[in-house]
């Protein structure tokens, strides 16, 4: 009995390092994955790989970023980033933290945004995971108001809400906003971090697990090159997207 | 005649042995998986079998019948790992725009595989499953909705696993939905009280955020923690858009009836590459949010 014990924990053991050792491999894999990326992103850069020369940025009508919380301490490289995206010619942006650094940064954001002549009619919001879930059941309470007041507390007349007069009411409460076209998640892992579900039905979600600060060492040049190649990439995206729909 | 014999059942026995080889590595690789953390509750966005259609050539209506063999697969793959809850989403309201033929198709093959279901045959009584149909089903024509509860009630008692299958649903409907319903608990009770409900400290008693998630279609199942996604598209389509703040999503660009163990397989390493931060960020969220 205690033989088949002994073996039977070898075999979880030897299991076990199997898994390690797959972990390796795919960790060596994404890590190739990753210098392959920068790599050709710095080609494009220097215009030796001639690729996504024509983005159809006016597609781009509303665009979100969601920085994880951590990163989003970095100011500097937000407004780097905005300065990168304005200059493609992105006039709409959403950005969003999940505890709303963003929003405490905002004074700072726009003060810089205001002084540079690349932001030009630019628009900015800044959203928290409060806009999110929330800002639902506040909707709730102000559509449970208003009905209150329309039916003159009559028990019978019950009536069904529409997806408008949700949107209205969320709106109402002051969280309401267009679903952005993009959404570019720059954090170490792959989800939206919570960004209000009202909002991204039908948004492509584009996500960048190295984060904004990898490009803390980069240059100005450089900081630019990575993230025009990863913005580039949802080009295809863009154009599947008017073929096909779930 | 004697050659062609022994030529042919050394082909039989050579593809038997070849069949358990294969289901020897898939066992031991799963067995491996298991070793690491596994999702407890994974969601499917079954695309591309329109497109899977098109590319073999096939009837319009058809591919959907391969879709549903690669689901079987699928939902094996994942109880066998022991992932206790899957979520399915079979079709959106949106899908209703489609022509009629099309949406009878995938009517009468939910309608026949459910009443399959409902007689104790296939997966669901080989594993003891749960099921759930999620959306609003009164868009589902009668025979439907009647199968789907039918199937509901008889796989009610059932404790292994929990499949929710998403029909005539869209996140945003499940939100409307679920808000509707919080304003009318709210309403009754005001109603019942004859007065404005008010908690211990008198203060106005407001409809909570738990009170509007109780109410969501997907309230039977918890967040889930992994999706998988086909046909390479990046995007949830009205879909768990509530529930998935911390959940990992995974892409593949094969459509739904070409996908197998290989994909499934890298979309859990993918995950458990992941599960310490996602746990962590899960943490964080529920901190932010009291």
């Amino acid at each position: 009995m205690t033989v088949k014990v002994e073996l039977q924990k070898i075999g979880i053991l030897g299991l076990q390092l199997i898994w390690h050792f797959l972990h390796l491999i795919l960790s060596s894999f994404y890590f190739v994955v990753g210098i392959a990326t920068t790599l050709e992103s710095y080609l494009i850069s220097c215009g030796l790989l001639r690729k996504y020369n024509h983005l159809s940025i006016e597609m781009v009508k509303y665009l979100a970023i969601v920085v994880d919380s951590d990163e989003a301490y970095n100011t500097l490289k937000i407004i780097e980033l905005l300065q990168w995206l304005a200059s493609l010619g992105i006039r709409s942006i959403c950005l969003y933290d999940v505890e709303g650094v963003l929003k405490q940064s905002k004074e700072i954001i726009l003060k810089k945004v205001n002084n540079a002549s690349v932001f030009q009619d630019i628009t900015l919001e800044f959203i928290s995971i409060s806009d999110g879930k929330e800002a639902v059941a506040k909707a709730a309470n102000f559509l449970l108001e208003n009905k209150f007041r329309k039916t003159n507390m009559s028990e019978d007349h019950r009536r069904r809400f529409s997806e408008s007069q949700m949107t209205e009411a969320l709106k109402a409460v002051g969280c309401g906003g267009p679903d952005p076209d993009l959404m570019l998640v720059y954090g170490p892992i792959r989800c939206h971090l919570g960004f209000p579900a009202w909002r991204i039905p039908y948004t492509e979600i584009l996500i960048f697990t190295y984060g904004i600060n990898r490009f803390m060492h980069l240059n100005q040049r450089k900081f630019y090159v990575c993230n025009k190649f990863s913005l580039c990439l949802f080009h295809s995206f863009l154009q599947r997207r008017e073929l096909y729909d779930l | 005649m004697r050659i062609g014999n022994v030529w042919m059942s050394f082909w039989v026995t050579l593809t038997r042995i070849l069949e358990h080889a294969i289901n020897f590595i898939k066992r031991s690789t799963l067995k491996i998986l298991s070793m690491g953390p596994i999702p407890n509750h994974v969601a499917f966005i079954l695309d591309g079998n329109r497109r899977f259609a098109k590319k073999q050539k096939l009837v319009k209506g058809f591919g959907y019948k391969f879709g549903y063999i690669a689901l079987m697969f699928m939902l094996k793959y994942c109880y066998e790992l022991g992932v206790t809850y899957v979520t399915i989403y079979v079709f959106s309201i949106d899908n209703f725009k489609r022509s009629p033929q099309e949406v009878d198709a995938v009517m009468d093959l939910i309608l026949e595989k459910v009443e399959l279901w409902i007689k104790g045959e296939g997966f669901v009584y080989e594993y003891g499953i749960r099921l759930h149909f999620l959306g609003d089903l009164n868009l589902l024509s009668e025979p439907v909705r009647e199968a789907v509860d039918r199937a509901m009630a008889a796989t009610k008692n059932n404790n292994g696993a929990v499949l929710a299958i998403c029909v005539a649903y869209t996140s945003t409907d499940e939100i409307v939905h679920a808000v509707e319903r919080a304003c009318e608990e709210k309403w009754d009770e005001i109603m019942n009280s004859k007065r404005v409900a008010v908690d211990e400290h008198g203060e106005l008693k407001l409809i909570t955020l738990g009170d509007v998630e109780k109410h969501m279609y997907a309230a039977v199942t918890p967040d889930p923690e992994l999706l998988i996604r086909t046909s390479g598209e990046a995007r949830l389509s009205n879909f768990l858009l509530w529930q998935t703040s911390c959940c990992y999503l995974y892409s593949t660009s094969v459509l739904w009836p070409e996908v197998n163990v290989c994909n499934f397989m890298w979309a859990i390493l993918n995950f458990q590459r992941n599960h310490f931060y996602l746990v962590r960020k899960r943490k964080e969220l529920k901190v932010v949010r009291e």
